[in-house]
Parts: C-alpha cells; sequence; structure tokens
C-alpha cells in the first residue's frame, strides 16, 4: 500500500466514476425493513456500485395501519386518540393539527389559558422528539454515549407529561376548544427546573458532539441539497431551514398564539447534513425560551371553551344541573355534530410543515382525515440527498433526516 | 390569504386565460379560498397560480364524496410563502373514469402523494413516472379508503393462518 492516509486514499477515488473494475457491477441491496439503523420500518431499495449509492427508493407501508380510515368511523373528540398515534414522536403536534382543523369548521374559540397550555406542551414535545432524534443519530454514528444522555433528559420530559395529563405518550391532552386539564399544582417549578437545565444539557451535546471529529467527518458538507430541490419536494421544517430558508410556520403564520412569543429560528447555510444536526440541536434552547414565556405569562381564565356543546362540563355541576347531565350524555354518546365543510390547518410539527384535512359531513364523524405528514413528503428527499455518496453517509443522511415511520404510514 | 374578492378576481383570469370551462366554481369558506376546476386543465391552473406566486404544493388530499356524483375529489394545497397565502384547488371525477393529469413532472413533491391517493381511492394519475401502490401491499384488491369499503373484517395475515388466506399464496 502507498503511504497515503486513508482520508487522502478516500479524496483521490473520483466517485462519479468508478474505473475499478471489481467494483462495476451494480449490487442492489435491501437495507430494512427491520435494519436498525432506518429509525423505524422502513426499507431502502438501494443500487451500490462498488460502496456508492447510485439509486435508491423508499419503500413504505410496512407500518400502515389504516389510522385514517379508523378514525371516519369514530366520534370526533374519540378520533384525536388514533390521530396522535401517527407520528408518535410528536403527539401532541398529531392533536392539535386534527382538533386546529375541527374548530376551524366549528368557528370554536379556544380561551388564551387554553392556547398557552398547548404551545406548553407542544414545545416540551419538540424538545422530546428532538433528542430522541440526537440520541439515535449519534447512536448511529456510533456515539453510544449520547444516547443515554439524551434518553435521561427525555425521560424528564415524558415525567412531566405524566404529572400534567396522566400519560408519558399519546396523551390526549388537546381536545377540541382547549385542552382536557389545568396544570397540576408543582408542574410549573418542576417545568422551571427543567427550563434551567436545558440550556446547559444542549451545551453539554455541543460539547461532546461539534469539536468530534468524526462527527464533522460524518457531517460536514455530506448530503447538501440546494433550496430550490427541497421546495420542489415540498420538504419543510429543520431540512428547509438548514438550507438557508427560515420558513417556520410558527413565525410566518402563527397559530395558537404564537405570535405572542419572543423566540428565533436557526437557519442554516449550505443545507448539509451538519447544517440539519445544528439547527435542531439549536432548536431545543428557543423551545426552552417559548416553554418558559408560555409559563410566565400562562393567562387566568378558562383553559377549554365555556360551550357546552363541544367540551365536557365540569365534574361537580353534573350533581347538580340537569342541564349538565344531558350535555354530557349527548358528547358521551354521539358526541357533538359538525356543520358540513372542509378544513385544512397546518401547522409546525418538528418535522415540518404538518397539516390535518377535515371533511365534515354533518354528521358525528368525519367524513374523511388526512394528515400531511412532514415525515412522508420529506422522505422523498433521499434520492437527491444520497445519490453518488457512500453507503455509510447514507446512514448518517438517514439520521438527519428524522423520518418518522409511524407519521409516514399511518 | 385571499379574501373572497380576491378568489373571484383570480377565477376571472383564469376563465380568461384557459376558457370558461376550466373553472367549475369557486367556494370561500371560514377564511380559505377554493377553487373547483375541470379535471383536464388542473396543470395549466397550477402553473398559472404558480405565476401568481403560489409556488409551493403543500399538500395533495383524495376524497370520496360518497353518495354525491362525481364521487371522487383530489385537492391541491397552494401556498405562497412570500405573501404567507394559501389557495385549495379543488377537483372531482366519477368512479368509472377516474382520470387526472398527474402534475408530479412540474411538482415533484407529488410524486407520493398522488401515489397515495391511488392507493387509497383509485384515482388515476395520468403521467404519473411510478403509479403504483404505496401503503397498501401491490397484491392488495380494492381501495381501503372509499366511503363504500367497509372497515373492519380483514383477517390479519399471521403465520398461523396464512396458508388459509385466500389467494395470498398463489
Amino acid at each position: 500500500m502507498s503511504d497515503l492516509t486513508y482520508r487522502e486514499i478516500e479524496a483521490s477515488h473520483d466517485i462519479a466514476h468508478i474505473e475499478h473494475e471489481g467494483e462495476q457491477e451494480l449490487l442492489t441491496l435491501n437495507l430494512g425493513p427491520h435494519h436498525p439503523a432506518t429509525h423505524g420500518v422502513l426499507r431502502l431499495l438501494t443500487t451500490l456500485e462498488g460502496e456508492v449509492v447510485r439509486d435508491i427508493v423508499p419503500m413504505i407501508g410496512y407500518v400502515h395501519t389504516g389510522i385514517e380510515k379508523t378514525a371516519e368511523d369514530k366520534a370526533y373528540w374519540k378520533a384525536i386518540p388514533v390521530v396522535e398515534r401517527m407520528d408518535y414522536l410528536a403527539y401532541f403536534f398529531n392533536a392539535m393539527a386534527f382538533c386546529g382543523a375541527v374548530e376551524t369548521i366549528l368557528e370554536l374559540e379556544v380561551p388564551p389559558r387554553g392556547q398557552w397550555l398547548r404551545v406548553l406542551h407542544m414545545e416540551l414535545n419538540r424538545i422530546m422528539s428532538h433528542l430522541v432524534w440526537l440520541g439515535t443519530s449519534a447512536l448511529d454514528l456510533g456515539a453510544i454515549s449520547m444516547f443515554w444522555y439524551c434518553f435521561r433528559d427525555r425521560e424528564t420530559i415524558l415525567d412531566l407529561f405524566e404529572m400534567s395529563t396522566g400519560q408519558r405518550m399519546h396523551t390526549r391532552y388537546i381536545q377540541v376548544g382547549g385542552v382536557i386539564e389545568d396544570i397540576p399544582p408543582g408542574f410549573e417549578t418542576k417545568v422551571r427546573e427543567f427550563c434551567a437545565d436545558m440550556p446547559d444539557r444542549v451545551d453539554q451535546f455541543m460539547a461532546l458532539l461539534a469539536k468530534n471529529e468524526i462527527v464533522l467527518h460524518r457531517l460536514r458538507d455530506v448530503a447538501a441539497v440546494d433550496e430550490e430541490t427541497l421546495l420542489g419536494l415540498g420538504v419543510t421544517g429543520p431540512l428547509l431551514r438548514a438550507s438557508g430558508n427560515s420558513w417556520d410556520l410558527r413565525k410566518a403564520d402563527p397559530y395558537s398564539g404564537y405570535e405572542n412569543f419572543d423566540f428565533k429560528i436557526p437557519v442554516g447555510t449550505s443545507g448539509d447534513n451538519w447544517d440539519r444536526f445544528a439547527v435542531r440541536t439549536l432548536e431545543i434552547k428557543e423551545s426552552v425560551k417559548i416553554i418558559l414565556q408560555a409559563l410566565d405569562g400562562l393567562p387566568e381564565g378558562p383553559y377549554i371553551t365555556e360551550n357546552r356543546k363541544y367540551a365536557l362540563p365540569p365534574r361537580h355541576e353534573l350533581a347538580t344541573s340537569m342541564e349538565a347531565l344531558i350535555h354530557h350524555f349527548k358528547l358521551v354518546t354521539e358526541g357533538f355534530r359538525v356543520p358540513p365543510g372542509e378544513a385544512y390547518y397546518p401547522i409546525e410539527s418538528p418535522r415540518g410543515e404538518m397539516g390535518c384535512f377535515v371533511r365534515s359531513d354533518g354528521s358525528s364523524k368525519p367524513a374523511r382525515v388526512h394528515m400531511r405528514d412532514p415525515s412522508f413528503v420529506n422522505l422523498q428527499a433521499t434520492k437527491p440527498m444520497v445519490q453518488d455518496l457512500y453507503i455509510a453517509d447514507l446512514i448518517a443522511t438517514l439520521a438527519m433526516l428524522d423520518p418518522i415511520l409511524g407519521g409516514i404510514d399511518r | 390569504m385571499p379574501d373572497a374578492t380576491g378568489l373571484e378576481l383570480i377565477a376571472q383570469d383564469l376563465r380568461g386565460a384557459h376558457g370558461d370551462d376550466a373553472v367549475v366554481g369557486t367556494l370561500f369558506f371560514r377564511g380559505k379560498a377554493a377553487v373547483d376546476i375541470a379535471p383536464a386543465r388542473v396543470n395549466e391552473v397550477l402553473a398559472f397560480l404558480r405565476e401568481r406566486g403560489f409556488g409551493f404544493l403543500a399538500s395533495v388530499h383524495g376524497l370520496d364524496y360518497y353518495p354525491t356524483e362525481p364521487r371522487l375529489g383530489v385537492q391541491y394545497e397552494l401556498l405562497d410563502m412570500t405573501a404567507v397565502d394559501r389557495i385549495t384547488v379543488r377537483l372531482r371525477v366519477p368512479t368509472d373514469a377516474p382520470h387526472v393529469p398527474s402534475v408530479t413532472p412540474d411538482w415533484p413533491t407529488a410524486d407520493h402523494q398522488e401515489r397515495e391517493v391511488f392507493d387509497m381511492f383509485g384515482v388515476i394519475f395520468d403521467g404519473h413516472p411510478n403509479l403504483r401502490r404505496i401503503l397498501m401491499p401491490e397484491d392488495y384488491e380494492g381501495h381501503p379508503q372509499r366511503r363504500d369499503f367497509p372497515i373492519g373484517g380483514e383477517p390479519v395475515l399471521f403465520t398461523h393462518n396464512e396458508p388459509r388466506m385466500p389467494r395470498y399464496t398463489q
């Protein structure tokens, strides 16, 4: 062998034209659907020339559970738990998109406290989702301790969810008209403790990863895709922001009171894997800011609409009020009816524009529920990202793409 | 959002540019503009709206309006990222001739989404480069999101009942 270092040998290859005879033959390799590095039940049909990916076809549907069909057979408020299970790392966002669409058709106002509590929980959820992404992505790159650090902090968030909603995942907290319950005493203190820790933790993660030579080699200048291509493919969220486009629905088209919060949108420059990594990691810090503002400015008042036609009456009223009893009975048996119409309600999930389309035919069950899931659309960007790259870079790129197969297949 | 007047102006310009039959109707519902078009004209209409700034195709939904005819519907959610504006383009096709020109050549994002609408509703997108099922198995029969497709009642495939599943091993 020559005196060249590994990196120099690697750089001397022109991967657009491999001329080594033994590597010219194309090899079709099936990656997944049960490969640990595919972040779920994703199957990638890759065509390799030597170690270089020449073609890649994502194949999905392995966890298709027919949630959209199931939701058509449930009353509106009973559809929330199934809709929440689509993107299983962003359950507050699923529920928010669905409830937002239903509220649009109903023209139902959500009281400010309900909006603030939604924002508070969605931002905690965003941090939680990004922590799972950071941990598993670092694992794909070989950094196993990052996984434990991230899951330690994720555990704290799940404990917070358990405290305020009674569940760690799939909480059914966001309801049509507001949220199901007010936050319990002591919750605020715990969230503040978490928010005091989290920015330091992010700095620690960055200290571990950002100057790590292996991480830099694997991420920097790898799989860069320009903004135009991404927009054509419908890519949104951190992937688009990494390429320099600052589109974020929380700022561009605020919903649920986001216009009252002061936060920044991290934006990348070149759109490579490093930018995707940096944008998401910095988003955690911005989310912490939003959570603190939501706690500081939490308005007084009801947390769910007082319109008894759509929200359950409080428990104590059932003992004294006949009317409350009738409303309660109607809601839990038939559910509320929604006037005929269609609505599309887009929000910014941890992975991009998550839009819920709901069509009502006037009955108490939705006639169509369709989730525009960001992972489903973003997955189309795999080919322009990894074509003519080494297969090892495919694994790193897939990690930075952050697909959630529950959301893709629904 | 284009308001009700803005929507009518867009519809008027569309009729002027592509003939009266391109636009079937308009709807302004809950602050959201929607324009109903003839299925065959979808590419021209989307290209026209792209010129107007709606350069991002956010989503493609399929719908089944059972029992009203024509039953199947396809909706395109367009987004103007500069003016932060949205408009829906809607079309309807009957189940016996569910043909819609594909917009995938012009809007690459529609690739997976049109395949999903084909898979779930059986709308055939003419000109789509790879119109195959995407979520359901390739040998699946029927289009499960149609309103007359029964919910449940389908046997679940396990190892123990695999040989007894109809047509599975053929």
